[in-house]
């Protein structure tokens, strides 16, 4: 009898995959509770690696007909001492329970691990970047369409007229299929001809290239050429995110820790959304400039306060490198909302005339002390002025944060999905 | 030098020649020597991905969709990836050929083994033992379960992925009483099955006539006429295959219900018999392989080295903690079934007075291949542990019974031991631990209200004071109803008293109506 033997291992696995999805659907609403609360406690950074989040099984798991209780008896192995009539005290009050009941408790909760994709999938499920229709540069990719060579089959609309000629003409000269020109010359001759035998002669020539002109047509089915095409992703729409950063005196470590939640999330976020995201770290005091991100959170810089150097910066980095055009430009600011009297003019004037026009959301973020509140706080000198810019129609929007359990919250109310383009989640 | 004289292999690398190797060696010995009866083997080699893929469509290897699969394999992926959960060396199918996976982190060893354990082993057992002969359609599951995938899908196409969600949902639930445990029908045959569904499916799209549709249906019979007694009788009743009954008398559901109902019934039952024969099958295996790689040992062809290392994982196997250990989690069937298949063979072989005593038919035989092999056949592991299981191994296992009684304030009596005086309790009482019948909450459908609202009635005949649990009970009864489309009523009798002591009742939800 002959044992077969078979190599799987090629086959493609996660067979279970559909499966795992159909659960997380099921399973939706719990797990990205679980994945919520799992990243409020956690470091951004290492919630974004995807990972374990304990999803509770109650609603997931499967009722059977179960029982329990009554009297039990168990034969068990390991007897040391006991003797017949041996009374043994119960374990705990919930003795009666059985084993049975012990098991369920197991799987009350149980860890789930989630890839980052599903991670991330499930944690920005329901937030959408707002104004997204305007540049229609959509999460959706375009496709363009490419000259890809020749094919022997398709549409007859595709068929390429000049190759599939050029084909048949050396078919036909390899075949050595007579020229027309060839046959009106003998036939002409044999017009003139006189002489009978030549005449045959000419008569079964002529024969002999008719039915090989007919045995080789002038175009055969191998002969045509079909124009490709194959399809190309366009050039993705690209996004740059512009953090700008107030590190003056003023900022303590816990602000720029609340900005730096808020920056990573929103990095996060647009990385889902296009496939090329930039970021550029903007810190200001009274003087801006362009830093890495190490420097950017915490490098040591100390001074007066100039909104409008940020804003400056910022406007002159746009007009040199990412032409509106071609970019989705997003800005989003952390500041205790300090700023110099005097600067607020300016900072308005750059902003609606070269900053807002150009960006697609700009985000302002006032980060407060720790354990403070935020509706305690009053309205600082920053606060006014875009609230000002806000009521006159400016893609912006403006939150207050003191702690960090309020940065998703917050994120999530920035940018949850509105209106009419609410989309069913499936 | 002979062939049999050569290693099968040194070290712990194999290739596909090592394997093909090995196989001839096992199936010399399994079937020259051990006189066993088995299935074309088919072994493929596979990843550990693919083994957990395999764990959580309940080992099959093309199954139909649905999420509790999906959620088997986050867990068991879970489990797996803290280290808390080893992955099995192998899974076997019964199907002819009978399929066994092997992994391919194992060694050359391993792979031994598990080919003698699950391609002869199990495959001897499935092959042999009447439960499966009389249960199983080896030759028909796999094309079986490729017609369920497809109809599935198709379904899901037709009717909508949530409509059959819940049809699943409460078929499953109703799995475990879906089950023909009485012999008398004829034996299943899969593949006549899955052509019966095919011409149904054609037969009910040639004859639509969206005429029926209007005939008006006429004034109900008179239920008077219907008493009682033949209405049970024509509903077929008591029925405790609840899939069935629904299949067949549910009023409402569509073909295709029923259809989905069939195939989780069908493959209920196809499982049916691997839970009761749990310690024998598991004996049966480890114990052939035991067999067939000592002998492979013995004819040098494998190193001591390599021998070493199968003793190892054989011990780790049939490791039997005791109850007072962490690690207990009830008599491992491994070490039970083992323990047992080897006392058999000493029993027959190498008795003593005790045995010629307690095993008159079988103490020193002679034949230990011929007596396991008739054990192996005929009996389950209620009626193998109450017949074979010795006094010598109860002192082995150091067994004892414990009587635990909720009315009983002062505590947990130890009702037998490991004594003159305790054996054949003891036995008795093992034995009963792996009855089906006794395990499986005895649930039967008693009537069909017909002339009133039309509420089915179920009764659970409650044992030694079990009741079911009360949130899954309620769970699993409103499935029932949303299949039965009326109400649906389960009452708990006390066998010795009839006394009712429960009553569930529930209501169709409107889904299941509209699916």
């Amino acid at each position: 009898m002959a044992i077969h033997i078979v190599d799987r291992r090629l086959n493609p696995g996660s067979k279970s995959l559909e499966n795992r999805q159909r659960f997380l659907r099921r399973a939706k609403a719990l797990v990205q509770g679980a994945v919520k609360k799992s990243s409020q406690s956690r470091d951004i950074k290492d919630v974004l690696e995807g990972g374990e989040v304990s999803v509770p099984i109650d609603g997931m798991d499967e009722p059977r007909f179960r029982r329990e209780g009554g009297t039990r008896d168990m034969v068990l192995p390991g007897n040391k001492k006991f003797v017949e009539g041996d009374i043994l005290p119960r374990p705990n009050q919930s003795g009666g329970k059985g084993r049975g009941a012990g098991e369920g408790d197991s799987e009350d909760t149980f860890r789930f691990v989630l890839s980052r994709d599903e991670f991330v999938d499930l944690f920005l499920d329901d937030l959408e970047l707002p104004d997204l229709a305007k540049r229609k540069l959509a999460e959706v990719e375009s496709e363009g369409i490419r000259r890809a060579g020749y094919t022997t089959s398709g549409s007859p609309a595709n068929i390429s007229v000049s190759r599939t000629v050029s084909r048949a003409l050396a078919r036909r000269v390899a075949l050595r299929r007579p020229r027309p020109e060839v046959l009106e010359a003998l036939e002409a001759e044999l017009l003139d001809c006189t002489e009978e035998e030549r005449r045959a002669e000419l008569m079964a020539e002529i024969d002999a290239l008719k039915s090989k002109m007919r045995r080789i047509p002038f175009i055969d089915p191998i002969d045509i050429r079909y124009r490709r095409f194959e399809t190309v992703p366009k050039p993705v729409a690209q996004a740059v995110m512009f953090c700008l950063m107030d590190v003056s005196g003023s900022m303590t470590e816990h602000m720029k820790d609340l900005a730096k939640r808020f920056y990573m999330l929103l990095y996060v976020f647009l990385k889902r959304r296009y496939r090329h995201v930039e970021i550029v770290f903007i810190r200001h005091t009274d003087r801006a400039e362009e830093v890495d991100e190490q420097t950017f959170f915490y490098g040591p810089a100390s001074g007066g306060t100039l909104v409008s150097s940020a804003l400056q910066a910022m406007h002159e980095i746009v007009r040199s490198r990412f032409r509106p055009a071609d970019w989705n430009i997003y800005a989003a600011q952390a500041s205790d909302g300090d700023n110099s009297y005097a600067d607020g003019e300016v900072a308005s004037r750059l902003l609606t005339d070269n900053i807002l026009p150009v960006t697609q959301f700009f985000a302002y973020l006032e980060v407060g002390q720790e354990n403070g509140l935020s509706y305690e706080m009053p309205n600082s000198a920053l606060w006014t002025l875009y609230e000002g810019l806000r009521a006159s129609g400016a893609p912006l929007s403006m939150r207050k944060v003191n702690e960090r359990s309020e940065i998703f919250p917050v994120f999530h109310d920035l940018f949850q999905r509105r209106g009419p383009q609410e989309r069913t989640a499936s | 030098m002979t062939a049999t004289d050569q290693l099968l292999f040194e070290g712990a690398d194999w290739n596909f020649r090592t394997l093909q190797r090995i196989c001839d060696a096992c199936e010399q010995v399994a079937v020259q020597e051990l006189g066993l009866d088995v299935y074309p083997n088919q072994i493929e080699v596979i990843t550990a991905e693919q083994m957990l893929d395999a764990y959580s469509s309940v080992g099959m290897p093309l199954f139909y969709k649905h999420w509790s699969f999906g959620k088997h394999f986050a867990f068991q992926e879970a489990s797996y990836r803290k280290g808390l959960m080893g992955l099995a060396y192998e899974i076997v199918i019964n199907s002819s050929p009978c399929i066994s996976y092997l992994m391919e982190e194992n060694t050359a060893t391993m792979q031994t083994l598990v080919i003698a354990h699950a391609a002869f082993g199990h495959n001897h057992f499935f092959k042999n033992n009447y439960l499966f002969k009389q249960w199983t359609d080896a030759d028909g599951i796999l094309d079986y379960l490729e017609f369920a995938k497809r109809y599935v899908a198709h379904c899901e196409e037709r009717h909508g992925r949530l409509a059959v969600e819940h049809t699943l949902d409460a078929a499953h639930a109703l799995m475990s009483h879906g089950i023909d445990r009485y012999p008398g029908k004829k034996s299943l045959d899969l593949r006549a099955e899955e052509k019966r569904a095919g011409r149904r499916r054609a037969h009910e799209e040639s004859a639509f006539n969206d005429l029926w549709r209007t005939v008006p249906t006429g004034p109900a019979k008179s239920n008077a006429i219907l008493d009682v007694e033949r209405r049970r009788q024509m509903l077929g009743l008591p029925q405790e295959n609840l899939l069935y009954f629904l299949e067949k008398t549910a009023p409402r559901l569509k073909p295709w219900q029923r259809e989905i109902l069939r195939i989780v019934r069908h493959i209920a039952q196809y499982f049916y018999p691997q839970s009761q024969t749990k310690v024998m099958n598991e004996g049966t295996a480890t114990y052939v392989h035991y067999r067939i790689i000592s002998r492979l040992h013995e004819q040098g062809r494998l190193t001591d080295g390599n021998f070493l290392e199968f003793l190892q994982s054989h011990t780790n196997v049939v490791f039997q903690p005791e109850f007072d250990d962490p690690r207990y989690s009830g008599f491992n069937p491994y070490a039970l079934g083992f323990a047992m298949m080897q006392d058999i063979q000493r029993i027959v072989t190498d008795p003593d007075d005790e045995d010629r005593e307690w095993f008159p038919d079988i103490a020193g035989k002679g034949d230990a291949m011929g007596v396991l092999r008739d054990i192996w056949a005929n009996y389950r592991d209620e009626s193998f542990i109450s017949q074979f299981m010795s006094p010598r191994l109860m002192r082995h296992f150091r067994m004892f019974h414990l009587h635990d009684d909720p009315q009983e304030r002062s505590g947990i009596l130890v009702d037998a031991i490991h004594d003159e005086r305790g054996y054949r309790r003891l036995r008795r009482e093992l034995a009963r631990q792996y009855d089906v019948g006794f395990i499986d909450p005895n649930i039967e459908v008693v009537d069909v209200d017909l002339a009133g609202d039309r509420r089915l009635m179920l009764r659970h005949t409650v044992v030694k004071g079990a009741q079911l649990s009360e949130a899954d009970t309620k769970r699993v009864l409103q499935h029932l109803a949303d299949l039965w489309t009326y109400d649906v009523s389960l009452v708990e009798v006390d066998t010795s008293s009839d006394k009712v002591l429960k009553e569930y009742v529930a209501h169709p939800r409107n889904i299941a109506a509209v699916a």
